[in-house]
């Protein structure tokens, strides 16, 4: 993974903000060794100034900072800024992470967390950033499916797979959000429109039913992956 | 737009409300005896019992009948109650025994029939009423001379009266009446063939009554009072179903009643007439200074009609005030009423003919927009025979008010003295003057003594006058006539004088009386307004009470099982009532009826005490047991309004105090939320913030080593096993918060439709670091519905479950979950199964598990402290499920493994619109 973002050529740039010294240091230590440039700061308010200031590529916030609250962080960085947002939280806080991505938050870690997930997290909000939209890839490969967005076709080691149009809206908006999870409401609006935003029963049906046409074990999913309390996650893209 | 009227609306939907819960009453109705309504009645109750009813004979009189014995073959009878009296045994319906065997439908006969003394109710159609609440259907009869408001008609028509009646709410409510008719030739047929039973002693009269022409009447009120009821009953459904059109203005009646024995016979009029209108009526009592000075005997029959008029659903007011007509009129435009029923004059005692005469007359000239029904009520009153007359009571002492003997000495005394005086005085003061002293002994007799001495005095003073001093002096006869003038005005005036000081110092002391009264409440009122707590509220009341009544009471409260228990300390056993002179039985029945009990109540008159429900505007709060020395004193209609108000004071004091403390624990409960909430996110993020941190450096120095390029394989261990053992603790830390958020209490549930399968799926992922490597099997039905759960809970659920599993079995064996619906007569539930391949529980461990810091070995090298099963059972029951344990067996009955299991609810199903699903087929 060192190798795939030192190709990039470019030294990337990371705000942490963060009020535990610990944590920061090994969150620092963790990027820095993967060749990032990494300014850690305390505050919500220094963290604000800093993102201004340096123009980031990546944006990394406690959601439990001693002067302003981190989702305050997020909406005042989202008014003028759109540097992809990972916060960090602890469990059992669902509702605050929702409430953090429907904010603007690009996607969140759960403390505790190890290098690795850290650094894959980053990763997927950095490949999404550094790809501009028109050059897309137009298809997105899971285990043995393939799917194609140019073409609207799925398929399942080498054999098409049928899918009505809703199953089909629902796994292109995974897939457009490969690796980076994605909440109910944000599906719900995509798939369904703004008028079903509160009923994510929809989802479940639908989640089901793509989950047993694209996964081998529908109960113990490998790519399309819940979140409990959440949203999704499309895992495992090549 | 006419609607109808929404107070009508409500009305009608609490009637059906209570209807649902209680039991239905049908009412085979007839003209007479013999017509066949016992008859009737069994064989309809035979019919149930062919569609497979639960019908129970509470009480059936046969009277030696062969048809009526033949029918009631088969059927379950009550044995009736038997009551001693009077070294006599009484036969009749046992309540308890119907209430205890608790049928679906019980037969009652006789619906007004009297209890024999010493039973709970007076009438059977109380205990009728009873039944009907504990929800059980009653079959009963009645006989159209039984209704109280057709009471006065049929002993005109037929000359006899009877004395047990049915009030006409009774009837009115009965859910069914049907009416059993037989012409009056074939009634009189039976009788000549001897198949109508007539008791012995009563033949005679019976057979007087058995005439053709009083059969004809009595056939005739029969069907009218039924067709009545049938109208009544279309009018109810035309309202229903808002066919009428035009919504009269209510009518409202008024009826005034006295002590005279017409006023029963006038409420009963009154009563027929507001039904016939359907309109609202109140009987009022006007209680002047001069109806209060009646004997207590004649104010109870003022009482007695009030009641009757309640008991037709009148409202009854008692005003006090000076006039009659004047007060009448004026409350009855307060009260926008619009008919006055005054009973008519002619023909009554000389008091009435000069009171009422002008009562009548006064009230129609008053209130000339009012329409005022005459009723000849002393006409009736002399038709319907002599059983009305109350026995004239002539104990000494009864009137309090009237002056006692001694006083008349005193009177005598007084003159006498007056006398002597005078003839001292005789030489220097004129003799017209010496009258003067004579008018002031008036005044002052009057003034002291009252009216009876102030007479006396009056006639001893003039022939004092006249014998002592008036020439020729020792003897009364008068030599000079113009005496005679003088010896008339002194007469005149110092009567006059007596009865104005007297009527003055009665209406002093009424109005002391009244002051006291209020006084009285006030105080009380303003010690309950201070009261903060029950027990204070308690004492208070029953100090007060005391000092009023003289009566020692208990007020008692319900406990938490709604039962009411006298709840003070120490009580004070002069003003408390001990609980050797209490009965908690009727208590308890005040407490669940909400009517009062016990003495002069219809309700177990024969208990010493009076019970008193306390009833709040919130619900009933309590029970008042009240024993005065002189239990009459509480049959006098202010001391019992004033007992009434008391109660109710209670009774608020006691609900304000109730809110209080709702309001209170309300606070305390909020406030220590608040302080565990912020005492948890303090603890989670003071313990969680360090262990994110050692985690984190662990992972770093495993990578950093696998970097390195392995150079020491060791270290890289330690630092995943740091690693792990961090992960571990977190783990630890999430149970302990987790189960201290469900300890608080309220766990507040994030509802959402959700898939088992997808919750399955994020437990088993999440679980993947302890699972190490196990098979995992899940099988969820794809056609499982979607459940209503807190997904986030529920994964806790099963995160714990597993954790379990692994903790407990050896590892590589492989752990499974099954879901499935599971549906039984009423309710659908899903039911989820983990099942592990392990040495299964210990035995009598299944349900112990499930218990906060217990585990399933006692000496366990596996490190937890065994919260984990707790959290589960707490998610499990905050989302009304079910949860479980048992040990697998193999056909041989070797345990081959543990099973977890729990239940969720699962009726409801999410409504799904079609326009958000894809079309079929597509």
């Amino acid at each position: 993974m060192r190798s795939a973002i030192s190709a990039m050529e470019t030294i990337v740039n990371v705000v942490v903000i963060e009020d535990d010294r610990q944590i920061r240091r090994f969150v620092q230590t963790s990027l820095e060794g993967d060749a990032m440039r990494v300014t850690a700061v305390e505050t919500g308010r220094s963290g604000l100034t800093m993102v201004a200031a340096s123009r980031p590529d990546l944006v990394i916030v406690d959601l439990g900072l001693p002067d302003m609250d981190g989702l305050d962080v997020i909406l005042r960085l989202r008014e003028w800024s759109s540097v992809p947002v990972i916060v960090l939280s602890a469990r059992s806080t669902e509702q605050e992470k929702v409430a953090a991505l429907d904010a603007g938050a690009d996607d969140y870690l759960t403390k505790p967390f190890g290098v690795a997930e850290l650094v894959a997290r980053i990763r997927a909000q950095l490949r999404r950033q550094n790809r501009p939209a028109a050059v897309e890839s137009a298809v997105v490969r899971f285990g043995e499916i393939v799917v194609d967005l140019d073409a609207r076709r799925v398929q399942r080691g080498g054999a098409p797979v049928h899918l009505t149009p809703i199953e089909y809206r629902l796994l292109a908006a995974l897939a457009r959000h490969a690796g980076r999870v994605i909440t109910q409401r944000q599906l719900l609006q995509e798939v369904w429109g703004p008028s079903r935003v509160d009923s994510p029963h929809y989802l479940r049906i639908y989640m089901g039913h793509l989950r047993h046409k694209l996964e081998r074990d529908p109960a113990q999913p490998e790519h399309i992956v819940t979140e409990t309390g959440v949203g999704y996650r499309l895992v495992g893209v090549q | 737009m006419d609607r109808p009227d929404p107070d009508e609306l409500l009305d009608r939907i609490q009637r059906d409300e209570d209807r649902r819960q209680r039991g239905k009453l049908k009412i085979f109705f007839g003209a007479s005896a013999g017509v066949g309504k016992t008859f009737a009645m069994l064989q309809a109750a035979r019919r149930q019992r062919e569609d497979g009813v639960d019908v129970v004979v509470g009480v059936v009189e046969t009277h030696g009948r062969e048809e009526t014995l033949a029918l009631l073959d088969g059927f379950d009878v009550l044995p009736v109650a038997r009551v001693a009296w009077r070294g006599r045994t009484l036969a009749g319906f046992d309540l308890d025994a119907a209430l205890a065997r608790k049928p679906q439908l019980v037969l009652v006969d006789e619906l007004a029939h009297s209890n024999p003394p010493g039973s709970r109710h007076l009438k059977r159609w109380q205990d009728v009423h009873e039944v009907l609440d504990a929800g059980i259907d009653v079959y009963t009869t009645v006989n159209v001379q039984h209704l109280e408001s057709l009471n006065d008609v049929v002993g005109q028509i037929t000359g006899i009266r009877v004395r047990e009646t049915v009030p006409d709410r009774v009837f009115d409510f009965a859910d069914e009446v049907t009416l059993v008719d037989l012409p009056p030739e074939e009634l009189l047929e039976r009788m000549r063939d001897g198949k109508v039973y007539l008791p012995q002693q009563a033949e005679r009269a019976a057979r007087n009554f058995f005439r053709k022409g009083n059969l004809i009447a009595l056939r005739e009120l029969a069907l009218r009072r039924t067709a009545d009821r049938v109208d009544a009953q279309m009018r109810e459904y035309r309202a229903d179903q808002s066919i009428e059109r035009i919504w009269h203005a209510r009518e409202r009646l008024i009826v005034c009643v006295g002590p005279g024995p017409e006023s029963a016979t006038l409420v009963r009029a009154a009563a027929r007439l507001a039904a016939s209108l359907r309109a609202d009526w109140l009987a009022v009592y006007v209680e002047t200074p001069k109806l209060q000075r009646l004997p207590d005997a004649l104010r109870e029959r003022t009482l007695a009609a009030l009641k009757l008029a309640a008991e037709f659903g009148a409202e009854t007011v008692t005003l006090p005030g000076d006039d009659i007509a004047a007060t009448l009129v004026a409350y009855a435009r307060m009260r926008n009423v619009s008919r006055f029923v005054v009973g008519a004059s002619a023909g009554a005692s000389w008091w009435r003919r000069a009171m009422a005469a002008s009562v009548d007359a006064r009230i129609a000239r008053a209130a000339a927009d009012v329409d005022v029904t005459l009723v000849n009520a002393a006409a009736m009153r002399a038709a319907s025979g002599r059983g009305e007359r109350l026995p004239r009571f002539t104990g000494p002492g009864d009137d309090a008010r009237r002056s006692p003997a001694v006083s008349y000495g005193y009177a005598l005394a007084l003159c006498a003295a007056v006398t002597v005086a005078a003839s001292a005085l005789l030489d220097r003061i004129a003799l017209a003057n010496l009258v003067m002293l004579y008018l002031l002994g008036a005044i002052i007799t009057a003034a002291r003594l009252g009216r009876g001495p102030g007479v006396l005095y009056s006639f001893l003073g003039v022939a004092s006058f006249d014998f002592f001093f008036v020439p020729p002096r020792l003897s009364l006869t008068v030599s000079d006539t113009q005496y005679l003038l003088t010896f008339a005005v002194m007469l005149l005036t110092s009567l006059t004088i007596s009865h104005l000081t007297s009527s003055l110092r009665r209406r002093a002391h009424i109005a002391v009386l009244r002051e006291r009264r209020t006084g009285a409440m006030f105080a009380m009122t303003r010690e309950l307004g201070a009261a903060l707590a029950t027990e204070q509220i308690i004492r208070t009341g029953s100090r007060h009470l005391s000092d009023t009544f003289s009566a020692r009471t208990a007020i008692l409260l319900p406990d938490s099982a709604e039962k009411v228990r006298q709840k003070v300390e120490q009580p004070d056993p002069a003003i408390t009532l001990d609980a050797a002179a209490l009965d908690l039985d009727i208590a308890q029945w005040v407490y669940d009826r909400q009517k009062p009990a016990g003495h002069g109540t219809d309700t177990l008159p024969a208990t010493a005490a009076l019970y008193l429900p306390l009833k709040a505007p919130m619900r009933t709060r309590g029970v008042l047991a009240v024993l005065c020395e002189n239990m009459r004193e509480l049959a006098i209609p202010e001391q019992r309004r004033m007992l009434d108000t008391f109660a109710s004071q209670i009774a608020l004091a006691i609900e304000r105090v109730h809110y209080v403390e709702i309001a209170q624990d309300a606070l305390v409960n909020m406030e220590s939320e608040r302080l565990r909430n912020s005492l948890l996110s303090a603890i989670s993020h003071d313990l969680r913030t360090p262990l994110t941190a050692i985690v984190g450096f662990a992972s770093l120095l495993a990578r950093q080593d696998a970097d390195v390029g392995a150079s020491s394989p060791q270290s890289r261990q330690l630092a995943e096993a740091i690693h792990d053992e961090a992960l571990r603790m977190t783990g630890l830390v999430t149970n302990l918060l987790d189960m201290a958020r469900l300890q608080g209490g309220r766990v507040k549930l994030n509802h959402q439709w959700s898939s088992l399968e997808e919750v399955v799926g994020a437990a088993i992922a999440g679980a993947r670091r302890i699972l190490a490597g196990r098979k995992t099997s899940a099988r969820v039905p794809a056609d499982l519905p979607l459940v209503n759960l807190d997904p986030v809970l529920v994964e806790r659920v099963f995160a714990n479950l597993l954790e379990n599993a692994v903790k407990y079995t050896p590892a590589q064996t492989p752990v499974s979950i099954d879901a499935r619906l599971v549906q039984d007569a009423d309710r659908r539930r899903v039911r989820i199964e983990v099942l592990d391949h392990g040495p299964g529980l210990p035995p009598g461990m299944e349900s112990r598990v499930f218990e906060k810091f217990t585990r399933g070995e006692k000496e366990s090298a596996q490190p937890g402290i065994g919260l984990g099963l707790a959290i589960c059972r707490a998610i499990v029951d905050a989302h009304g499920g079910r949860i479980g344990a048992f040990n697998r067996a193999d056909a041989a009955g070797r345990v081959i493994g543990a099973c977890f299991w729990f239940e969720l609810p699962a009726d409801a199903t999410p409504v799904l619109d079609l326009d958000a699903a894809d079309a079929v087929g597509h």
